[in-house]
């Protein structure tokens, strides 16, 4: 069982860069106001694969063989969805159950998946205020996300805090968008290229709250 | 009074008046017949017939020959020979020892050990005719019980040719004093056998050539000859010459064993076992079928109208005492017999049932008894009463069996676990062309057992050389739905393209078969209606989901996501599916659409509700497309703050 802290695999792709794939999850894209633009900025970055789930697999039929391939050739893995009921969109729930296989992604001799980074990029209907003790929705947003986070260690691969957009429905309407975006694009080639402190943000609530201070060189 | 038409008119009215009436008090046909016989005959009945029944029975014996045809249709040589222990085992040892058994009784009281031996043999025979024709009818071929009464009456039509072999070496020396010349006045008279044959005047080797020869003919032919001939027949498309080919098949068989001396019932059940595999083989069965069932019936109302009643009155303790013993005996044999071959307690009971009686080869052995002086006429005449009576009383054993041991053992036996797809479970598909092979591939690929028709023999050809199982015939056929098995399949595929048969055969198969469920192949909404009216227990229309998939991928080629293409046929398989079945009624009231006024408002609003819903902005969306992920109102987390 890979229960003990997982070896950070730091510099290990320095020269070509971690590859990371986003696997995006919106079932009504159309639609998206904040979704629609992070992905449009992410498809076309270098070292970055991005799968729209819902437009791969509209009647839920996952390649389970083509999504652990995807796994196998990128060091960074990210699940980008709008917050739906403190979880995930139903494909990537499909997804997890059929992909993370037994003797695959965990169990005895499994380890495909070990050092691997795993984020979720998420947007958030309520606002940030609300996600805490306090607020109506009680609980962080890093707690509510636990059943991700204990998916990814029990893979071996390293937890990252959300990269997440809150108050997500109107955020365009408030101007947020564009500096929000460009968070995300800093946030992934920083992740390319092993410019972020992987370190200081294991226990970060957000990556994107305090983004500077995790960033290294330029 | 004596004018053929006369005669047929008799025995067609006795059987259509008696054997629905026997059918409909659960009687079974063979009964039916057999009273149809009593009440026309001399003894008890009418007396419209009597002295020609003779010359019937002869004509009418030629149904035994294509029952056994029929039978060995349904026996594949690889299943003949599977079942070798139980045919020479269990037959072998019934008639011998019943034979022995009987004769030892005959020898008990007094008789001559050759004339004992003789009645030994004739009563250890069992009616082919009858228990066939029942166990089919009440569904009990395929049961355990079924099979062993199979193996033994097979067993019993090979030793004939034996028996009628052995019996002159057993006449007393000296003879009977009114022996050899009074034989034609028996109750029957010998049937084919022992007629002039060509091997005659053969020596024994020369003799066991051209038997061999025969066979190997018979074989040879239905293997290689048939498949041709039958194809170039079927290809004519004219049914009556099938069936024509089918009969000339049949009774030239039996001309041929007839010729070198071997029984003509044993010639067409070999006939029939190399005809098994064939893909013509449903179509054989449903032409040679109609004529087994009447020539049977029609020897069954020769049997009761030859009863002679005189002597059972004259000495009805006697008779009676003798029916009673053989069955008795019979049963108790075979009884014991079924339990030694370790068959299920319920099935022994229907093996002993339903083989007690003594069977049509009885008549014959007696009459050929006679000829040769083994057996006494008076005796022949009281022992022929016998035989007819057990025959008679065959049908109420079966009853016996029905309404007393089957209910009681059914309570306790296990029932056998549901998961396997057996004889119960098949699925009958009519039509293999591109529909229908799709659907089959599916169920076949389930594991599902189907039998699949189609009137094309090159497709049927085609299909056989893809090892996809199939049979030549027109579906639409009731006998070749039948001889395919309908009454015991769960579900029947309609895939044909013919509209109105397709109509057809799906209001007679839920007529005929209400515990069938159908699936039809509609060709538009009309079509699907009528099917459903008919009684299709689903109809689907043939090119509706190929259509909506070829526009889906048309709406993704334009550059729609391909979930939203999703959600929106979804949506409009909803939207048709509610249309048309809120149509059905307005439809059901008038199916023409130019008359029916109501129809054709609902169809404009229908076509109009669906371009609204796909061209309305998707915000004002009603369909439910996009219900799934409304997002909350803008201002949703004040409200859900302000609450908090």
């Amino acid at each position: 069982m890979p229960s003990q802290a997982p070896v950070l695999s730091r510099g290990d792709g320095a020269l070509a860069g971690r590859r990371i794939l986003i696997l995006f999850a919106h079932p009504s894209l159309d639609r998206s106001e904040a979704n629609r633009p992070l992905a449009a900025a992410a498809a076309p970055l270098e070292g970055v694969t991005l799968v729209d789930l819902y437009a791969e697999y509209p009647t839920f039929e996952i390649n389970v063989d083509r999504e652990q391939a995807r796994l196998l050739s990128h060091e960074v893995i990210c699940f980008m969805h709008p917050l739906y009921w403190y979880s995930t969109p139903a494909i990537l729930k499909e997804w997890q159950d059929l992909v993370l296989e037994h003797g695959f992604a965990y169990g005895i001799g499994a380890g495909a998946l070990n050092g691997k980074l795993f984020f979720n990029a998420l947007t958030a209907g309520g606002p940030q205020a609300a996600y805490c003790a306090a607020g109506y929705n009680h609980f962080t947003i890093r707690e509510l996300l636990h059943p991700l986070e204990q998916m990814a260690r029990l893979c071996g691969m390293v937890y990252l805090p959300p990269f997440a957009l809150f108050g997500a429905r109107t955020a365009m309407d408030e101007g947020r968008m564009p500096g929000h975006v460009a968070d995300w694009v800093r946030v992934l080639v920083a992740l390319r290229e092993d410019r972020l402190d992987l370190t200081a943000a294991l226990s970060r609530t957000t990556l994107n709250a305090d983004l500077a201070t995790l960033l290294r060189g330029a | 009074m004596d004018g053929i038409w006369f005669i047929a008119f008799v025995y067609l009215a006795a059987a259509v008046l008696a054997v629905p009436v026997a059918n409909r008090l659960g009687l079974g046909s063979v009964l039916g017949y057999l009273i149809a016989g009593i009440l026309i005959g001399p003894g008890l009945g009418l007396g419209l017939v009597g002295r020609e029944t003779h010359d019937v029975q002869q004509v009418a014996e030629f149904g035994v020959v294509m029952m056994l045809f029929l039978v060995g249709l349904e026996l594949e040589p690889q299943r003949l020979w599977e079942m070798r222990l139980r045919l020479l085992g269990l037959g072998g040892l019934q008639v011998g020892l019943t034979a022995l058994l009987i004769a030892a009784g005959a020898v008990a009281l007094g008789r001559y050990w050759g004339l004992a031996l003789a009645i030994g043999l004739v009563f250890a025979m069992s009616s082919t005719a009858i228990v066939l024709q029942t166990l089919s009818e009440k569904g009990l071929t395929k049961t355990e019980g079924g099979r062993a009464c199979f193996a033994v009456l097979l067993f019993q039509d090979i030793a004939v040719i034996a028996v009628l072999a052995l019996i002159p070496l057993l006449a007393r020396p000296g003879g009977w004093r009114d022996a050899a010349g009074n034989a034609a006045g028996g109750a029957t008279a010998p049937s084919a056998h022992g007629a002039a044959t060509l091997v005659a005047g053969l020596p024994d080797w020369g003799y066991a050539l051209v038997v061999l020869g025969a066979i190997a003919a018979v074989v040879l032919g239905g293997h290689y000859l048939s498949r041709p001939l039958f194809r170039f027949i079927a290809d004519s498309r004219l049914r009556e010459v099938f069936t024509a080919s089918a009969l000339l098949l049949v009774i030239g068989t039996a001309l041929l064993m007839t010729l070198v001396g071997l029984s003509p019932a044993l010639g067409a059940f070999l006939a029939g076992v190399v005809l098994a595999n064939s893909e013509f083989r449903h179509e054989l069965q449903s032409a040679i079928e109609p004529f087994k069932g009447l020539l049977m019936g029609i020897f069954f109302i020769t049997v009761g109208a030859g009863i002679d009643f005189g002597i059972l009155f004259a000495d009805y303790a006697t008779v009676l005492g003798l029916t009673f013993g053989v069955m008795g005996l019979k049963a108790a044999v075979l009884l014991g017999l079924a339990r030694l071959f370790r068959l299920p307690t319920g099935d022994r009971w229907l093996v002993a049932l339903s083989l007690a009686q003594a069977g049509e080869f009885g008549f014959v052995l007696l009459a050929f008894c006679v000829q040769n002086a083994v057996i006494p006429t008076a005796l022949a005449r009281t022992l022929s009463l016998v035989v007819a009576l057990s025959m008679l009383l065959t049908p109420a054993l079966f009853i016996l069996y029905e309404r007393l041991i089957a209910p009681r053992l059914r309570t306790d036996a296990d029932e056998p676990a549901p998961d396997t797809i057996d004889e119960q479970g098949a699925v009958v598909i009519a039509g293999i062309g591109r529909f229908g092979q799709v659907v089959n591939s599916l169920l076949v690929a389930a594991g599902v057992r189907t039998v699949v028709l189609d009137h094309r023999a090159e497709q049927i050809d085609l299909l056989r050389k893809l090892d996809i199982k199939s049979y030549y015939g027109d579906a639409s056929r009731p006998d070749l739905l039948h001889a395919a098995g309908i009454a015991q399949a769960r579900l029947f595929i309609v895939a044909i393209d013919d509209r109105d048969r397709a109509v057809e055969m799906v209001e007679y198969v839920r007529r005929t078969y209400p515990q069938v469920r159908i699936l039809a192949r509609a060709y538009d909404v009309g079509h699907m209606y009528l099917l459903k009216k008919a009684g299709a227990d689903v109809a689907l229309r043939e090119v509706y989901h190929g259509s909506l998939s070829l526009g889906a991928a048309a709406l993704r080629r334009l550059g729609f996501h391909p979930y939203k293409v999703e959600r929106m046929t979804r949506a409009f398989r909803r939207h048709q599916s509610e249309g048309l079945d809120g149509m059905y009624d307005l439809w059901d009231q008038d199916p023409d659409i130019a008359r029916n006024l109501a129809l054709q408002a609902h169809i404009r609003a229908y076509v109009g509700s669906l371009q609204d819903a796909l061209n309305a902005d998707r915000r004002d969306l009603h369909d439910r497309t996009e219900r799934g992920w409304t997002p909350p109102p803008k201002g949703f987390a004040q409200e859900l703050d302000d609450e908090a």
